[in-house]
């Protein structure tokens, strides 16, 4: 099937599930919403006292890809301070064809999203809702 | 059946055209239809043959672009089964229901009632939520039964004397049920209530007969009854519109301007402030015209049989829900389903993938979408020129979804 937007490795990631969840007692929360397509990311983070993540988990009220995203984010968060996120999210960016340069793992896996323009917010939701978790 | 979906097929060029080695099938005409040729060409011959402006010119292009305009309105009133000078040309539907919102709305006091619907379009609600902070008045809804119906039961129990309208869509652009206006006039006006039909989602399957329905105020879009963006239609009870004031003020909504005082135009013109939207009325007209030159009979037969093609072949996917009436009495062709386990965006996107143009979201209908506690549904909606081949392509797309995306 000419199926180019959803590759084995975006579903594979969506389905890991990984970070998927609440945390007790998190140090932070924060959710977000996408108004046009009601997408919803909620991020729960601990901090340890250099402002570095040390526990995440998220929940995701939305499509495939912002699954797969929360879930890639939620890999490589941890040991990760505001300006480490801020650096990955380049890697989403580069991934998805908004910033020139090649994108590190797990984030190569959302390279088809570039030709998706009205998707590509999908992919960067939870991305916006650690960075408000980490403000 | 008799109805040649073929001949309708081929007056609608964008159906030929190949994206990516397939056929589009279209079936998000909800959102926006297709126009067929006779649009394009009505409005190809204001452009080229005569384009200036309306009710202002002594010169022949002047004089032919307002009799073009003037016959779109007759067209419109045609189909409607009105009188022309009882058709306002709007921006849309959006903006007609916004028109009565303010205009008819800045006749109420604090503590009058706006009765309206769970399943509403957000244009049948937030200019009502606008009016209510203007002005004090108060907003009661009816809720929807769970096959996604407004629930008429509960009309005795909501309409007061304070209830000076009920506004309602006429076909749900969610579940495709029809709004059972008898008993809603019938019952209005008991309480003396006016009543207003958004009637965007039931205007693109064929022509209407507004005086007989008994109602006061009716409203469409162009672009989803197979004529131009940019253009709408409000249909007034001649008494209500003379009685309200204008909702923009500027040209050609006059009678005579002083700074010390203006009088109005009476409607239409009134509430046709400025330059309107001349080649998107004169293609609106034309979309009017040609639907009323189709065999709605058999249309509809024909789409109601795409509708059961559908909810058959839905019904064979594990884990599909459907959402409105199980019946196909009283209803249009907009079906609305869930595929468990698959968000509605990546349905319609795999559906994409196969050539099949659906609408995925809450369909600016999130009052309904929490009736059902749903984040969206994947909808589909249909038109005379959708056939089998749309229906099974889809049908095909949304077994992928389910294969691969769970
Ligand atoms: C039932 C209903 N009402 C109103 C509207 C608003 O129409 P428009 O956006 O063209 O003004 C729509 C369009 O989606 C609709 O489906």
């Amino acid at each position: 099937m000419n199926d180019q937007l959803y590759q084995d490795r975006i579903v594979a990631l969506a389905k890991a599930k990984t970070g998927a969840g609440k945390l007790d007692a998190p140090t932070r929360s924060a959710r977000r919403d996408n108004p046009l397509c009601g997408d919803r990311v909620t991020m729960d983070i601990k901090l340890d006292g250099q402002g570095r993540i040390t526990e995440i988990a998220h929940q995701v009220r939305g499509c495939l890809l912002c699954q797969a995203s929360a879930a890639a984010l939620s890999a490589v968060a941890v040991g990760r301070d505001a300006a480490g996120i801020s650096d990955i999210r380049h890697d989403a960016e580069r991934a998805i064809g908004r910033e020139a340069g090649d994108p590190r793992e797990p984030f190569t896996a959302f390279a088809p999203v570039a030709a998706h323009k009205s998707r590509q917010e999908c992919v960067l939701l939870p991305f916006e809702a650690l960075k408000d978790a980490l403000s | 059946m008799s109805f040649d979906v073929a001949a309708v097929r081929r007056q609608f060029p964008i159906l030929s055209e190949i994206i990516d080695g397939r056929p589009v099938h279209y079936l998000d005409n909800g959102a926006s239809a297709q126009t067929p040729l006779a649009v394009i060409d009505a409005v190809r011959h204001y452009e080229t043959t005569s384009r200036a402006n309306v009710l202002r010119g002594v010169h022949r292009l002047a004089e032919r672009a307002t009799e073009a305009y003037e016959n779109a309105r007759a067209e419109v009133a045609k189909f409607l089964g009105v009188q022309p000078l009882e058709v306002i040309f709007t921006g849309g539907c959006t903006a007609a229901i916004n028109l009565v919102a303010y205009s008819y709305g800045s006749l109420l006091k604090p503590g009058d009632r706006i009765l309206l619907s769970e399943l509403e379009h957000h244009s049948n609600i937030v200019p009502w939520q606008l009016l209510r902070a203007r002005s004090g008045i108060e907003i009661d809804m009816i809720p929807v039964t769970e096959d996604g119906r407004i629930d008429l039961n509960e009309l005795p129990r909501l309409l007061t004397s304070k209830t000076k309208l009920v506004s309602l869509a006429h076909v749900s652009n969610v579940t495709g049920a029809l709004l059972d206006i008898r008993t809603v006039v019938t019952a209005a006006k008991a309480v003396g209530a006016k009543v207003m039909l958004d009637g965007a989602q039931r205007a693109p399957h064929g022509p209407l007969d507004l005086p007989s329905l008994g109602i006061d105020f009716y409203a469409f879009a162009g672009h989803k009854a197979y004529g131009p963006n940019g253009i709408g239609v409000l249909w007034g009870k001649p008494e209500l519109l003379d009685a309200m004031p204008p909702f923009m003020g500027g040209g050609s909504m006059i009678g005579r301007v002083t700074f010390a005082e203006t009088t109005w135009a009476p409607s239409p013109r009134r509430f046709e402030a400025g330059t309107p939207a001349i080649g998107p009325a004169i293609g609106l007209g034309a979309a009017c015209t040609w639907m009323q030159a189709l065999d709605w009979t058999a249309a509809h037969d024909h789409e109601m049989g795409l509708v059961q093609r559908l909810m058959d072949g839905l019904q064979k996917v594990d884990g599909t829900r459907l959402f409105g009436p199980a019946s196909l009495q009283n209803r249009y062709p907009v079906v609305s389903f869930t595929l468990d386990g698959v968000h509605p965006h990546d349905v319609a996107q795999t559906l994409d993938s196969f050539g099949v143009a659906v609408r995925a979201g809450h369909h600016c209908a999130q009052p309904l979408m929490d009736r059902f506690d749903l984040d969206g549904t994947t909808r589909v909606s249909m038109a005379p020129y959708n056939d089998n081949t749309d229906i099974d392509a889809l049908l095909a797309g949304v077994a992928h979804a389910a294969r691969t995306l769970r």
